[in-house]
């Protein structure tokens, strides 16, 4: 009898130890680009995360435990990106989040996976996902996804025989750039003009008028969105009229709002965009400026959507199990319906990569207009 | 006096150094990889030491040469070649462009070189991102190797960072060894007063165009070892920014003093992860910081232990003075 | 040949931005040796300053001068007071070396107090183009080229024309026989302080609608102003508005002759050839003061 009472109380106190240390937080880390060359990237993945979870902590956290992230700044600098990484990982985070610069993804993905700790970040290059690395995961399309469906449009809806290449010569456009040249030699698509530009040029003239001798069936335009803006008007000013073809960063709202009536007829595959017609895409954007006052790019939408991911994950497996996380993750797929926060269902691949709707759409008189769905493969 | 002062001084030495080897001993990896990079920082900044310091000269494509030495490194590396044939390679490069950009700048006004080298540091970036055959542009080198040292291997974060100290080592004995020689006092009699040391049959331009070069040397040296180091380059850390933050370090240091750029680079790479706690402002933090201090002792903070060294002698010396003089005046 | 003019006019544009930043630079340097790192950074500064003030209600046009205001203020009395002063006579390189930490200073401040992204900033100039001679031109770059132009004249007028421009010359060239003459020599630095301030507030205005308000728009811009103000001499102000105009020509001209990848090299190559052949600058006059 009194043993069966010193066994409950010991049981007791082993379930009451268990449940403390189940109460804790949840610590996650994250290392972005907050100041340097990608300081815009950086503060809008951290706003992105920082949205996600003061919603998931207002409504009682995780499977009853808080949140908490703490964000640590690369400088736009794989070498200081390595550092940060080494310390987060250091202090054992449940997951690690970041960085965007797909450079600093590669100098960290590594660690992380030496470490067993699953890593969701922003990065887009097409190698990033195929060093076989268990632990990595994206939370947009890598361009190995996104370009081919822009070259398909291309030959297939604009019979271009020609395009000129303008891109931003860091490694999102260099990656962008190099995919899609790979992509139009399959089509046997002539590259008329291969037009280098740099991050943060603001005079167009020379690079247009390269493009106008080309005289291109079709101008594929791979910026980000203030570039992409002023390329537009140079376009405009030396009327160049044939099809203007680009990604996420050429069709989004931003730039319409920076390029005005030079925006119109500009064209391009959108995966993560706040334009999306999606009533819980729009959703999001509405809190989104309401907490911060600005509209955010994709990368805001990525930072919040890596948080859905580990909620899914977690929910998924029923306890917070870092060890289980990456293999719980793969080939997972997260539907709107139950997990409102993903936005759009999604699948996860065994390489980390992602399936999901994507758009191609159309400025037309300011307004995006989405010209066709491209369905989730599966 | 001034022998307990030398005692004390090795002493401190001593235990500096001890401190360096023991205390990171049980450092987690994140610590040893800070300290690691503090010391090839200061390799860098000891060579800008140099030409700033004891020349005269500003150099501002001291980062540029840092990024040389990791292309080195990074490329005959993966190569499967040594690092040592690479720091060769770095070392021979960075002094013949240091001395082929500084022959011609130091031909005409004093402050060219500073132009000079801004320009080029821009191009060696432009090199480094568009030579992709080379350099693989800018999606960088991956899975750099880090050395076997005499039979160990450094792949671990605590021998590494004994590589990168060791290497300081050898560097901080070097650097010693020439600002005793001949050559290193006819630096300092350059910076003390050129117009003397020309009139005393210097070939002024020689030595600063050397001064230049052996710093731009150091500049590689430090290169080499950073592309183990961090395991991955690409060419964006080498732009002209991170010559601007070598300037600062030896700046803030004290420019002139031996010391100065080991403290400074220190500074440049813990501040920032002492302010971290601030937050987003650690950055904004760092900056004023440096702005009160320069304002404060433009000389950086080996200037304000020096002042305070020499009114202290000043003061000892006055009051031997005052006892001397007392003496006399009490003899009969 | 339409292409080559295209280019030339584009160049200009683009080049009297740079010549608009640039004469601050030389003439700061003139009369109190100061190499100004943060020059990029402060034409950011004025755009933020006026959209602050805007953000708190007020219309354009008082934002415009308060937002003046406050760069003289802050970029030209408080720099001079506050960092200049103090360590001017420490010698030149310390001075440059906390500039650029005020640089620093002032891009994180502004990222972290507004904001991490690009803003739109309203035009004084009408957006859109104009055809001169069967050429597009924007409205834009023609503001911008006009203002450059008539402060090239104000400016030369201001110093060959008035008691006060003749003071500044006189303090600029030497000091110690300006003071001995009568020169109030301080005064007159702090108006060179002050016309800085007040000319890179100008160009903020000009120049935000096209580059958009943005932490980090200082620092291309500052970095094309140095290097012209290097090639077209560092103690002339119309060596500053040459250096910029050629420039920004020679930029366009070897994006589209030479290699977009390598735009950026040929002004750097350009100015390594003039040091090398005319050290002062295109049209500097030779400097006995070394630093």
């Amino acid at each position: 009898m009194r043993s069966r009472i010193f066994a409950g109380l010991l049981l007791a106190a082993v379930s009451a130890g268990a449940a403390f240390a189940q109460g804790g937080p949840i610590k996650l880390a994250d290392v972005a680009e907050l100041s340097g060359g990608g300081a815009t990237v950086g503060n809008n993945w951290k706003n992105g995360i920082d949205l996600a979870i003061e919603e998931i902590n207002a409504k009682g956290g995780l499977l009853g435990r808080k949140l908490e992230v703490t964000h640590a700044d690369s400088q736009s600098n794989p070498g200081v990106a390595r550092a940060q990484v080494q310390k987060a990982l250091d202090n054992e985070p449940y997951v690690l989040l970041g960085p965007g610069y797909s450079g600093s993804v590669k100098v960290t993905s590594p660690l992380a996976a030496e470490a067993g700790i699953a890593q969701i970040m922003g990065g887009e290059a097409a190698e990033l996902t195929q060093g076989g690395n268990k632990f990595l995961f994206r939370t947009s399309f890598g361009q190995q996804s996104s370009m081919p469906k822009v070259a398909k449009y291309i030959h297939d809806e604009l019979k271009a025989k020609s395009v000129a290449i303008v891109w931003v010569n860091n490694d999102f456009g260099k990656g962008g750039r190099d995919v899609i040249t790979k992509e139009f030699a399959k089509y046997n698509i002539k590259i008329a003009a291969d037009i280098s530009t740099e991050a943060g040029q603001a005079d167009f003239a020379a690079d247009v008028s390269k493009i106008k001798a080309a005289a291109p069936d079709a101008v594929f335009i791979y910026l980000n969105e203030e570039e992409s803006a002023r390329i537009l008007k140079e376009l405009k000013r030396q009327a160049i009229t044939v099809p203007l073809v680009g990604e996420t960063t050429l069709v989004g709202q931003k730039v319409v709002e920076l390029a005005g009536d030079a925006a119109n007829g500009a064209r391009g595959h959108v995966g993560l965009t706040t334009d999306a017609p999606v009533d819980l895409v729009k959703a999001f954007r509405e809190k989104f400026v309401k907490k911060y006052n600005y509209v955010p790019d994709h990368n805001g939408l990525k930072g919040y959507l890596a948080i859905y991911m580990i909620k899914a994950t977690t929910e998924k497996m029923g306890k917070v199990d870092a060890k289980r996380f990456a293999d719980t993750l793969h080939g997972l797929t997260i539907k709107a319906a139950s997990e409102p926060g993903i936005l759009m269902d999604v699948t996860f691949d065994e390489k980390g990569d992602i399936d999901r709707q994507g758009f191609l759409v159309e400025i037309v008189e300011g307004k995006q207009v989405v010209k066709q769905v491209l369905p989730k493969l599966n | 006096m001034s022998a307990t002062a030398k005692y004390w001084r090795i002493a401190l030495g001593v235990a500096v150094i001890a401190a360096l080897i023991i205390a990171p001993m049980n450092f987690n990896r994140y610590g040893l990889y800070i300290l690691s990079q503090w010391a090839v920082m200061t390799i860098a900044a000891m060579g800008l030491n140099l030409t700033l310091g004891y020349a005269g000269q500003v150099s501002l494509a001291q980062g540029a040469f840092v990024g040389i030495g990791a292309y080195a490194a990074a490329i005959m590396t993966t190569q499967g070649m040594p690092l040592i044939a690479a720091l060769g390679v770095a070392v021979v490069m960075c002094f013949a462009i240091g001395w082929i950009l500084g022959y011609p700048a130091l031909r005409v006004q004093h402050h060219y070189l500073a132009f000079v080298t801004l320009a080029f540091s821009t191009l060696a970036f432009l090199v480094f991102r568009n030579e992709d055959w080379l350099t693989k542009g800018i999606y960088g080198i991956s899975n750099i190797p880090r050395p076997n040292v005499l039979g160990f291997a450094t792949n671990r974060p605590l021998p590494f960072y004994y590589f990168c100290l060791g290497s300081l080592g050898i560097v901080s004995l070097a650097m010693w060894w020439l600002i005793r020689s001949p050559w290193g006092r006819a630096f300092v009699a350059l910076r003390e007063n050129p117009v003397r040391a020309l009139s005393l049959g210097i070939d002024t331009r020689r030595y600063t165009l050397m001064a230049f070069a052996i710093g731009s040397a150091l500049g590689g040296v430090a290169g080499t070892l950073y592309a183990p180091l961090t395991q991955y380059i690409d060419p964006v850390p080498f732009n002209l920014s991170l010559s601007l933050d070598l300037l600062m370090m030896v700046i803030v240091g004290g420019s002139g003093f031996f010391f100065g750029p080991f403290l400074g680079a220190m500074i440049a790479v813990l501040l920032p992860e002492w302010l971290r706690f601030t937050e987003g402002y650690y950055l904004m933090l760092y900056a004023v910081a440096v702005m009160l201090l320069l304002i404060y002792s433009p000389t950086g903070i080996l200037g304000i232990l020096d002042r305070y060294l020499s009114e202290r002698r000043t003061k000892a010396a006055s009051a031997l003075r005052a006892v001397a003089k007392s003496r006399l005046e009490t003899a009969p | 040949m339409s292409n080559l003019l295209d280019l030339l006019v584009a160049g200009l544009a683009t080049g009297a931005i740079y010549a608009l930043v640039a004469v601050g630079f030389t003439l700061l340097w003139q009369t109190s040796q100061t190499i100004n790192f943060a020059q990029g950074e402060f034409v950011m500064l004025p755009a933020f300053l006026m959209l602050a003030v805007m953000h708190a209600g007020a219309p354009f046009w008082l934002a415009v001068i308060l937002g003046i205001l406050l760069s003289l203020l802050l970029l030209g009395l408080g720099f001079k007071l506050l960092l200049v002063d103090p360590m001017l006579r420490h010698g030149v390189l310390p001075l440059a070396i906390a500039t650029m930490a005020l640089a620093i200073g002032m891009k994180e401040a502004v990222k972290q107090f507004f904001s991490a992204e690009a803003s739109p900033f309203p035009s004084i100039v009408p957006a859109g183009d104009v055809s001169i001679l069967g050429r597009v031109v924007s409205l834009q770059s023609l503001g911008v080229l006009a203002l450059a132009i008539a402060v090239v004249i104000g400016l030369t007028l201001l110093l060959n024309r008035t008691s006060i421009g003749h003071q500044m010359q006189a303090t600029a060239q030497n000091p110690t026989v300006a003071r001995i003459i009568g020169v109030p020599v301080e005064r007159m630095i702090l108006l060179t302080f002050l016309i800085n301030a007040f000319l890179v507030a100008l160009a903020s205005l000009l120049i935000t609608p096209i580059y958009l308000a943005k932490f980090s728009s200082g620092e291309v811009l500052g970095q094309a102003a140095f290097i012209a103000a290097i090639v077209g001499g560092f103690n002339q102000v119309r060596g500053a508005i040459a250096g910029g105009l050629l420039i920004g020509v020679v930029d366009n001209l070897a994006a589209a002759y030479v290699s977009t990848q390598y735009r950026a090299a040929v002004p750097l190559a350009l100015l390594i050839i003039i040091i090398l052949f005319r050290p002062q600058g295109l049209l500097g006059r030779p400097e006995e003061r070394t630093v």
